[in-house]
C-alpha cells in the first residue's frame, strides 16, 4: 500500500497471515504493518477477525500461516508466531488488553498494576528465594514498582482507589485500569481490544487523552468500533472484513474507500439485494440465494461472490462464535458491482468476472441506480463518512 | 412454606395466634415426617426374629420440641430480630470498630499455642496433659499445616486438589523408610522429606496443567489413591497394609533423646523424674514451630511476585497470560510449595506415630483438610486454624460426651454421632458464611491504607 521504507521503522510486520479453525478461514492471506510511534487502528464489521489477529499477535493463537515480525526500539527482532504465549509480553514487550474486560477483581487496582510486572520483580526477587529472606534488593524492586503503579494510576486518573478491589470500579474506570495494566508491563506495542466499547462520551474523550499520551512513548495497535475514537486519533487503518484487509491507509483515504464504506458502514444484504433488482440483475439475485460458484472458492478476489461463504468466525477468546450467513461479504459485492458497471461499455473487458456480470452489463438503466441507492444506504450510518459516501457508489 | 404463606398476613394476625399456628403445621409436619422414622423401629428378638418396637413417646417428644421450637422461634425471636435489625438501621451507620480480640487475634492465637501445654501441665499434671497435648495440641496442629499447605495450592492458586493426602503418605513414608533403614535423624529426613514431596507435587502438576475445575479435581483425587494403592501394594519396600513399625523418635538435635533406654535420654541429662509427656511436649513446640514456618513463609510469598502471580492464576488465566507470566512454572511452584509443607506434617507424623500404614492416607483425610481450608476461608490463614480447631478439636472433644449418657441412657454412644454433627456444623457454617469463616481477603500491598478485599470480588478459581 505504502512505499516501504526501512523495516525499522516498522514495529509490527505482519505478513500473509493466515488463521483456520477447521474448515473456516478466519484471516486469510493478512498483511500489514504498524509504523513506530503511531496509532494503527484496526477496524472491520463483527466478525471480521480483528480479534482473532490480536490473539494470533499476542501468541493466544500459533496462526495457521504466515510471519509476525515484532522491530524492537533496540534492534533485536522477535517473530511473534514462533513465541510462546507469555514470552511475547516478557520478551517482546507486546501487551494487550481485551474486549470483555479481564481484571484480576478479587485484588486491588494496585496489585493488579504489580502482578503486571511480575518478571521484572520475580528478577530482583531472585526467583523468590532472595525475596523471602527480605534482601534489600528486592525491597527497593518493590518500592519502585510501586512507583511505577502510581504513575500510571495517576495517568489513568484511578489513583485515589488505589486501594479498592478492581471488581468494585465502574466500567469505564476499569477499560482505563486495564490500559494500565498493560502499560505497567513496560510494553514496546500496545494492543487494545475495543477500549471505548460501553464508554460514555465524555469517559471517551478521557481515554483518547490517555491513549494520545501513551502514544509518545509506545507504538499502540486499536481495535475499535467507536469511529469518533478511530478517527480523532489513529495515523493509520486498517480494515478488515471476513479476515482480508479491504483497505489500509490513513483515517481519510481509508474513510473515502467505497470498499469499506459498504463493508464497515454498511449497506444490507436486502439494500444491496433491492439494488440488484431494480438493476433486474436475476443472475446476481441467484447468486446471492445459491451461494458461490463452486469454481470460484474462497479467496478468488475476481470472483462475483468472493470472501468465505457461510461460515462462522471465531471472535472473541472463549469460543464466541458468530455464523455468518452467505453471500455476506458487502465489499466483495461492491467490486462485484463496480465490475459490473465497468463491464457495461465493454462487456470483454473483465474476464475474471462472471457470466452473471457479463450478462447484467447490457441492461442500461443499472448505471445510475446503484450510486444512488448507496447514497440512502450509508447516510445515517456514520457522520465521519456521510460527505464521501454519495460520491462514491458509481464512480469506479 | 408456611413461612411464606404467613408472612402475607403479617399485618393482619398477632404474632401469638401465627405463632400458634405455625408452630401446629410445624408439630403435624414433624408428626407426618417421623412417625415411621421414630415412632416405629425394626429390631431383633432373642430367637432372631424381626419386630416392631413402638416408641411413641420419643415420637411425641420430638414433635412437641418441633412444635415448640416453631412456636417460640415465630413468636419471640423472629419479631426481637425484626427489631434488632430495624434498629440498627435506624441507627447512624458507624463503622463498628472491631473489638480487642478481634484486633490481636493473631498476637492472642500466638501467646495462647505458646502457652497451651504449659497450662495444661499446670491443670493436669504431666500424666494428665498427655491427652490434651498430644490429642488435641499435636492433632489440632498437624491439620492447621496440612491445610495450609493446602492452602497454598487451593486458596491461593485456585487449584482444586482432592488428592493433597498424597503428599503427606509421601512425607510420612519418606521418613518412615529413611528412618528405619538408614537410621538418618529426623532432622536431615524432614527437609528431604520436604522436597521429596515437592517432587511429587511437580509430578502430579505437569500432567494436570492443561486441566481446570471438575477434570483437575478428579485427577488429583486418582493421584492420591495411585499412590495410596501403590503402598498397599508395594509390599517389598512399604510392608503393605502392615505398615511400618519402629520409626525412629525426634531427639532434641542429637543434644538429647526421648528414648528411656538412651543414655543421654532427656530426665537422665536433666536430672527429673522419668515421664513420656516431655516427648510429647516436644512434639507440640516441633509441630507449632513448622506451623510457624508454614505461616510465615506464606505470608511472606503472597508478598512476593509468585504469591501474587498465584492469585491472579485464580482470578483470571489468561490475563495472566497476556502479562507476561508463565502459567506453566507458576501452577508447578504451587503445587510444589503446597506439597512440601504436606511431605513435611507427613514425616512429622510418622515421627510422632512411630507406625505408618495406608489407612492413614485415605481420601476422607484430603476431604478433610479441603473442608477445613473451605471452611475457614480460602487463602486466610487465621480462618483456617479456627476451622481446623473447630473440626479436629470438635470432633475429637466429641469423644468427651460421656455425660450425654446420664440423658440419653447408657445405649448412648456419643461417638457415633460424631461424623453426623460434623457434617451439621458444615453445613450450618457454609449457610452462614458461605465463604467460610474469612470471606475477605488482605491485599499484599497498599497505597494509602490496607482495606480488605471483600469475599464477593474473590474468585475461586477455575480449578
Amino acid at each position: 500500500m505504502n512505499a516501504t521504507p526501512s523495516s525499522s521503522d516498522f514495529i509490527l510486520q505482519v505478513e500473509h497471515l493466515s488463521m483456520k479453525f477447521g474448515g473456516l478461514v478466519a484471516i486469510g492471506d493478512l498483511s500489514f504493518q504498524a509504523r513506530r510511534g503511531e496509532i494503527t487502528a484496526l477496524i472491520g464489521p463483527n466478525g471480521a477477525g480483528k480479534t482473532t489477529v490480536f490473539n494470533c499477535i499476542t501468541g493466544f493463537y500459533k496462526p495457521t500461516e504466515g510471519m509476525i515480525t515484532l522491530n524492537k526500539r533496540d534492534g533485536s527482532t522477535y517473530l511473534l508466531e514462533r513465541l510462546p504465549n507469555h514470552e511475547i509480553p516478557a520478551r517482546a514487550n507486546v501487551a494487550r488488553t481485551f474486549q470483555n474486560i479481564r481484571l484480576f477483581s478479587g485484588m486491588t487496582l494496585l496489585e493488579n498494576l504489580l502482578v503486571a510486572q511480575h518478571n521484572k520483580l520475580m528478577k530482583a526477587s531472585g526467583y523468590t528465594f532472595l525475596g523471602l529472606f527480605g534482601f534489600p534488593s528486592y525491597r527497593q524492586a518493590s518500592a519502585e514498582s510501586i512507583e511505577l503503579a502510581r504513575h500510571w494510576l495517576e495517568k489513568a486518573d484511578l489513583v485515589d482507589r488505589a486501594d479498592d478491589p478492581a471488581g468494585d470500579l465502574p466500567y469505564g474506570a476499569q477499560r482505563r485500569l486495564e490500559i494500565a495494566r498493560a502499560m505497567c508491563t513496560g510494553p514496546e506495542l500496545l494492543c487494545l481490544d475495543e477500549p471505548a466499547a460501553g464508554l460514555n462520551p465524555k469517559e471517551s474523550a478521557a481515554l483518547n487523552e490517555l491513549l494520545m499520551d501513551i502514544k509518545n512513548s509506545t507504538s499502540i495497535l486499536l481495535i475499535e468500533h467507536d469511529m469518533s475514537v478511530v478517527m480523532q486519533i489513529s495515523d493509520h487503518v486498517v480494515v478488515l472484513e471476513y479476515g482480508r484487509k479491504i483497505s489500509d491507509g490513513s483515517p481519510q483515504t481509508v474513510r473515502t474507500d467505497p470498499r469499506v464504506i459498504a463493508a464497515y458502514l454498511g449497506v444490507d444484504d436486502e439494500e444491496v439485494e433491492e439494488v440488484l433488482v431494480e438493476v433486474g440483475d436475476e443472475d446476481v439475485i441467484e447468486q446471492l440465494d445459491t451461494g458461490p460458484d463452486s469454481a470460484h472458492g474462497p479467496g478468488n478476489s475476481a470472483s462475483m461472490m468472493a470472501g468465505p461463504v457461510s461460515d462462522t468466525v471465531e471472535h472473541a477468546d472463549e469460543g464466541e462464535r458468530v455464523t455468518v450467513s452467505k453471500g455476506a461479504s458487502k465489499a466483495a459485492q461492491v467490486d462485484a458491482r463496480a465490475a459490473s458497471i465497468a463491464s457495461k461499455p465493454q462487456p470483454a473487458a473483465k474476464p475474471a468476472a462472471k457470466s452473471s456480470t457479463a450478462k447484467a452489463a447490457p441492461k442500461k438503466p443499472a448505471a445510475k441506480a446503484p450510486a444512488a441507492k448507496a447514497e440512502s444506504a450509508s447516510k445515517g450510518k456514520e457522520a465521519a463518512a456521510r460527505p464521501e459516501a454519495g460520491k462514491r457508489g458509481g464512480r469506479k | 412454606m408456611a413461612a411464606t404463606v404467613s408472612s402475607e398476613r403479617d399485618t393482619v394476625v398477632p404474632p401469638i395466634q401465627r405463632a400458634l399456628r405455625e408452630g401446629l403445621y410445624a408439630g403435624a409436619i414433624a408428626l407426618g415426617l417421623f412417625v415411621l422414622f421414630i415412632g416405629l423401629r425394626t429390631d431383633q428378638n432373642i430367637s432372631n426374629e424381626l419386630i416392631l418396637v413402638q416408641r411413641w413417646l420419643l415420637l411425641a417428644l420430638v414433635v412437641i420440641a418441633t412444635a415448640v421450637g416453631r412456636f417460640l422461634y415465630v413468636g419471640y425471636a423472629q419479631p426481637a430480630m425484626e427489631r434488632a435489625k430495624a434498629e440498627k438501621a435506624k441507627a447512624p451507620a458507624v463503622v463498628a470498630e472491631p473489638g480487642f480480640v478481634r484486633q490481636n487475634f493473631n498476637k492472642i492465637g500466638i501467646v495462647v499455642l505458646l502457652l497451651y501445654p504449659i497450662a495444661m501441665v499446670l491443670a493436669f499434671g504431666f500424666q494428665g496433659s498427655l491427652k490434651w497435648v498430644d490429642n488435641f495440641g499435636i492433632q489440632i496442629l498437624i491439620y492447621v499445616m496440612l491445610a495450609w499447605g493446602l492452602n497454598i495450592v487451593v486458596g491461593l492458586a485456585g487449584l482444586l486438589d482432592l488428592g493433597y493426602v498424597a503428599f503427606y503418605a509421601v512425607g510420612a513414608y519418606a521418613y518412615a523408610l529413611l528412618g528405619t533403614h538408614f537410621g538418618l535423624s529426623f532432622w536431615i529426613l524432614l527437609p528431604a522429606a520436604g522436597c521429596m514431596a515437592a517432587f511429587w507435587g511437580v509430578m502430579l502438576g505437569f500432567p494436570v496443567l492443561r486441566l481446570r475445575g471438575d477434570y483437575l479435581a478428579i485427577v488429583t483425587l486418582a493421584f492420591g489413591e495411585i499412590i495410596r494403592l501403590v503402598i498397599i501394594n508395594w509390599r517389598e519396600v512399604t510392608n503393605g497394609s502392615a505398615g511400618i513399625s519402629g520409626i525412629p523418635k525426634v531427639s532434641f538435635f542429637g543434644l538429647m533423646s526421648f528414648n528411656v533406654s538412651d543414655p543421654n535420654y532427656i530426665a537422665k541429662v536433666l536430672h527429673i523424674a522419668q515421664s513420656g509427656a516431655y516427648y510429647k511436649i516436644f512434639l507440640y513446640y516441633l509441630i507449632l514451630a513448622l506451623c510457624f514456618l508454614t505461616a510465615f513463609v506464606t505470608i511472606r510469598l503472597r508478598r512476593l511476585p509468585v504469591g501474587r502471580a498465584w492469585e491472579a492464576l485464580r482470578e483470571d488465566e489468561i490475563a495472566c497470560r497476556s502479562l507476561g507470566i508463565n502459567t506453566t512454572t507458576t501452577k508447578l511452584t504451587a503445587f510444589a510449595t503446597g506439597a512440601m509443607f504436606g511431605g513435611f506434617a507427613g514425616s512429622f507424623f510418622a515421627a510422632r506415630q512411630g507406625f505408618v500404614s495406608p489407612e492413614s492416607f485415605v481420601f476422607l483425610e484430603s476431604a478433610i483438610i479441603l473442608a477445613i481450608v473451605v471452611l475457614g476461608g480460602m487463602g486466610s490463614l487465621g480462618g483456617i486454624a479456627v476451622a481446623a480447631l473447630v473440626m479436629i478439636g470438635g470432633t475429637e472433644i466429641l469423644r468427651e460426651l460421656d455425660f450425654l449418657k446420664v440423658v440419653f441412657g447408657p445405649d448412648f454412644t456419643p461417638e457415633l454421632y460424631r461424623m453426623l454433627l460434623f457434617g451439621m456444623a458444615m453445613v450450618i457454617v457454609m449457610l452462614w458464611k458461605p465463604r467460610g469463616f474469612v470471606g475477605s481477603r488482605e491485599p499484599t500491598a497498599f497505597l494509602k491504607e490496607r482495606r480488605a478485599v471483600s469475599g464477593s470480588f474473590t474468585k475461586e478459581g477455575h480449578g
